[in-house]
């Protein structure tokens, strides 16, 4: 087994605003639109070093969303920044209309993702945004799983052209993947190579699969961790190569089981190689207030979540 | 100095083609394409600064975004007579297959258009973005739209007003078609719209108000003023009371044919009414 050391906790929103700040000094043609929660999203930095490219759109995504287009005409590569809950369902005409079907090359920046948002309970904790987005054709869905990648997500979406969704958090979680790596998207990643089961994990339920695999190590499994930070265009192959080997999966996220990740998988299975797969994700439910770490235990989006489900798939075998 | 006889019998072709168009698909939207008919002429042969050919980023060269995209046979029609693609290709509206879909759209990359419209109240925002990339990119250019006034009860609209005003988006002329109709009746019926002009004004825009808005002079003095108001701090709005279905009689002054189109025999009287002078496609 790799061993992965975590570098120290850090916020992957925190990876977008430094990708965006590296942005703002290498790129011209970057923009930034934020509907109020400039501190939240990270983008100080940005707006300080280049106010003239940073709009403060206020409290209208809607708004905001249509800008980001009108502003790709004219050769701007803008990129939004609000909660992931603003950033889609509020927002989701206009991203269709004007962003996606328009063919624009906006990019979505999303926080506070999922339940680890905490506090401010379920009417902020979008669960369902990773299915709105990859519904819409042509759009790139990224979820990354740390400060590092998100960073280089950020960097590496400005070099594509086309409509991306980019997923980040509000908590601080392990920072685990290379400084300055490269990202390709629509690439997994292999994290640990494995023969009983395949995990593919995204976002922060990407580290809790890596404590995952060394808790089912000890108990004889030999578990495959894949990270899959796009979730569309989805690595097929990655994952169809693992499970060859493994005959079964996990997929592990933090978002409703329907219309995320897991249906992604299963799909890719059911057209390729059918197989057991367990789903460690959110039984189509809203989240609640409370801490990251409660709000994961109790809706079962950490590493004992991913350790039960592997040793009941691999039983099914 | 526009020849306004000439710019009268483009507008009578552009009638022509847009109830041709519609009776041959028995779908799609008459009434507000005439009644706009005027000022989609006007704005592609008179007022606006035009490059040869058609690239998206349209640098250096004025920019109109329709944003009450169900009016695509008028826009579309402007367009073809303007040189954007062959007058032919109006035969193909919203055909299978076809460039000239039921509402306006980049996808099929129809030279002209620069966003998909069509779900209403987007535009004036799409039109913000591009004004404001224009002023970093330092180009003088202006950016136009068209909504329609029944457009006015979507919200997003309202986020785009306050915008363009408190970021003084000065680039920007937004014209209202103020025909009083929607789909389901007047707009006095369904929503009343209230004092649009003094909305806008009490949002910080400069209002102008053309009452001819289907008279080619009216519309031409009329943007004329509002082009001489920009770079002033403010976002401009130009209020035209149309007649939708204008220059059709029976189609006029009633909500009826804002999406239904002519019969056989309805199409006669139309075509009567309005001879052919640019020649049909």
């Amino acid at each position: 087994m790799k061993t992965y050391i975590d570098t120290g906790k850090k916020d992957t929103r925190s990876g977008f605003g430094a990708g965006l700040t590296q942005l703002g000094k290498t790129n011209e043609n970057v923009v930034a639109l934020c509907a109020d929660l400039t501190g939240s999203l990270k983008m100080d930095e940005f707006k300080a070093n280049h106010p003239e490219r940073f709009y403060q759109v206020g409290i209208a995504e809607a708004n905001m969303m249509g800008m980001a287009a009108g502003m790709t005409i004219g050769g701007k590569i803008p990129f939004t920044g609000t909660f992931a809950n603003f950033s889609t369902g509020r927002v989701y005409d206009q991203i269709r209309q004007s962003i996606a079907y328009s063919g624009k090359n906006v990019k979505v920046c999303a926080s506070h993702a999922g339940v680890t948002l905490g506090e401010d309970g379920a009417t902020h904790q979008i669960l369902e945004d990773i299915g709105l987005m990859k519904m819409l054709p042509g759009m790139t869905v990224i979820n990354t799983c740390d400060y590092n990648q998100t960073k280089a997500a950020t960097i590496a979406i400005a070099n594509y052209d086309g409509p991306v969704y980019l997923r980040f958090g509000r908590p601080k979680v392990a920072n685990f993947t290379p400084e300055n790596g490269t990202f390709t998207i629509g690439q997994a990643v292999n994290l640990q190579e494995g023969t009983d089961v395949t995990i593919v994990a995204t976002g922060h339920l990407v580290w809790e699969a890596l404590e995952a695999c060394k808790t089912l190590n000890e108990q004889g499994i030999s578990a495959a961790v894949i990270n899959i930070h796009t979730i569309k265009p989805l690595d097929a192959n990655a994952i169809l190569k693992s499970v060859a080997t493994t005959g079964c999966v996990v997929t592990a996220e933090e978002h409703n089981y329907l219309g995320g990740l897991g249906e992604s998988v299963s799909r890719i299975l059911a057209e390729n190689h059918p197989a057991p797969q367990e789903f460690v994700a959110t039984q189509d439910t809203f989240g609640e207030s409370g801490t990251p770490d409660q709000l994961m235990e109790k809706y079962g989006l950490n590493a004992a979540a991913i350790v039960k489900a592997a040793t009941k798939v691999v039983g099914r075998k | 100095m526009a020849d306004i006889t000439q710019l009268e019998a483009f507008v009578t072709q552009v009638r022509r083609d847009i109830v041709r168009q519609v009776h041959k698909v028995n779908s799609g939207h008459p009434g507000g394409s005439l009644g706009c008919a005027e000022f989609i002429v006007a704005l592609y042969q008179e007022v606006m600064q035009r490059k040869d050919g058609f690239d998206m980023n349209g640098s250096d060269e004025d920019l109109f975004f329709l944003s009450n995209g169900h009016i695509s046979p008028v826009f579309y029609s402007v367009l073809a007579r303007s040189g954007y693609f062959p007058v032919e290709e109006l035969n193909t509206f919203r055909l299978l297959n076809s460039r000239l879909q039921g509402h306006p759209t980049t996808h099929e990359g129809l030279p002209g258009i620069r966003i998909a419209s069509g779900s209403l109240g987007q535009g004036i925002s799409v039109a913000i973005g591009a004004a404001a990339a224009k002023k970093l990119n330092k180009d003088t250019h202006h950016v136009y739209v068209l909504c329609g006034d029944g457009e006015l009860q979507e919200g997003q609209n309202w986020e785009a007003i306050m915008y363009a005003a408190g970021n003084k988006i000065d680039n920007l002329i937004v014209s209202i078609d103020l025909n009083g109709q929607q789909i389901d009746g007047s707009t006095d019926t369904v929503l009343p719209l209230g004092n649009v002009k003094g909305k806008f004004e009490a949002f910080g825009w400069d209002v102008i108000s053309v009452e001819k808005g289907n008279d080619i002079q009216s519309i031409l003095d009329g943007m004329q003023e509002a082009k001489a108001k920009t770079g002033q701090g403010k976002p401009i709005c130009v209020l035209l009371q149309t007649v939708m279905g204008n220059g059709v009689d029976f189609m006029m002054h009633t909500h009826a044919w804002h999406g239904k189109a002519p019969n056989d025999e309805q199409l006669a009287l139309a075509l009567a009414q309005n001879p052919e002078t640019l020649g049909d496609y």
